[in-house]
């Protein structure tokens, strides 16, 4: 499908052609001295510097594929395929990106074309999508009190406070799988910054730098998506 | 009270601002007036600890998957392409 030319949206385009030659991009974030010995390890055949990439960013991969493909098995696939593109790459690898951006411009390519493949349009083009995800509020209005209200914008009930809840609870499975359920319903763009700053960890620089969208943008679709979460986990505290 | 103070937030804006807050974002007089309200109105307090404690719980979420099934066959992968690598590193006659 043919796009628009929306400055905006543009960065999150200009991802899939940088990885065309990721190897050699200049980046604000370059790789770190433990990411050159990594890679100089595996390139000398060192099978335990392999295992300590995969056990790093092996599950990140796999949830960042599943964002754009259709099942488990396929971004299971793309991540193999990843791995093998990563190898056969080593010596395309400057230096001047971080390893892991590296790698993950890599994952997001392949996951991206194998989607086509299958069928599925690759979300981030969609720009009335995205232009929505960064206008709805966080909260639902109706939480709040109308302009014509005493207190105008000012809470109808407070949020109950989670303080009570056993942290057993808090921690439980169910409660782990009610936050998968929630992420997976969220836009695309807002379970991509999610799963890479709060499930994964990466700083908003990397997020920024992998996905394509200003500091801004970045942060307006992460409060949209932990206000959502959040939200499925009052409803889910409140419900018992 | 002050409530139509233009420099008061209400709690729908404070409620907006809490990941600008938490990353650090917002400039020094919004993060005075944000900390001030939140300080004095115990629904936005609760709100940002439960922002703070989701975060904390989706964070979790990434030491729950192992995919231990898939790691022999990435070993597999590492061994051929190196069986690969040592074939074409071998000088040509």
């Amino acid at each position: 499908m043919e796009e628009g030319t929306f400055q905006r949206i543009q960065p999150w385009e200009r991802v899939a052609d940088q990885q065309q030659n990721a190897g050699s991009l200049s980046q604000s974030s370059v790789a770190s001295a433990e990411d050159l010995r990594l890679v100089e390890a595996l390139r000398s055949g060192n099978e335990s510097a392999f295992v300590s990439l995969v056990n790093m960013y092996h599950s990140l991969m796999l949830r960042l594929a599943m964002i754009f493909v259709p099942s488990e098995t396929i971004a299971e696939e793309v991540v193999q395929d990843t791995w093998m593109g990563v190898l056969h790459g080593l010596d395309r690898f400057e230096g001047r990106s971080a390893l892991k951006t590296w790698i993950f411009r890599i994952l997001t390519n392949r996951a991206k074309t194998r989607a086509q493949r299958e069928g599925r349009s690759v979300p981030f083009s969609s720009l009335p999508e995205f232009t929505t995800e960064l206008q709805e509020p966080a909260i639902e209005p109706e939480r709040f009190h109308g302009p014509d209200h005493q207190w105008p914008g000012h809470w109808v009930s407070f949020p109950r406070s989670w303080e009570e809840i056993p942290e057993e609870r808090i921690l439980s499975q169910e409660t782990m799988t009610r936050i998968q359920e929630a992420i997976d319903t969220l836009p695309v763009g807002q379970r991509e910054v999610i799963t890479l700053r709060d499930i994964e960890g990466c700083t908003s620089e990397e997020a920024c730098d992998l996905l394509g969208v200003s500091e801004a943008n970045q942060r307006v679709l992460l409060h949209r998506a932990r206000c959502k979460v959040r939200r499925a986990l009052e409803r889910y505290f409140e419900d018992e | 009270m002050t409530n139509s103070d233009q420099n008061e937030l209400n709690c729908q804006q404070v409620v907006e601002l809490v990941t600008d807050y938490l990353e650090q974002a917002l400039l020094p007089e919004k993060q005075a007036q944000f900390e001030q309200h939140i300080e004095k109105c115990p629904g936005c307090d609760t709100f940002l600890e439960q922002v703070q404690q989701t975060i904390m719980m989706l964070r979790k979420l990434s030491e729950q998957q192992t995919f231990p099934e898939t790691k022999q066959e990435l070993l597999e992968i590492f061994q051929n392409w190196k069986q690969d690598e040592s074939k074409s590193d071998f000088p040509m006659i």
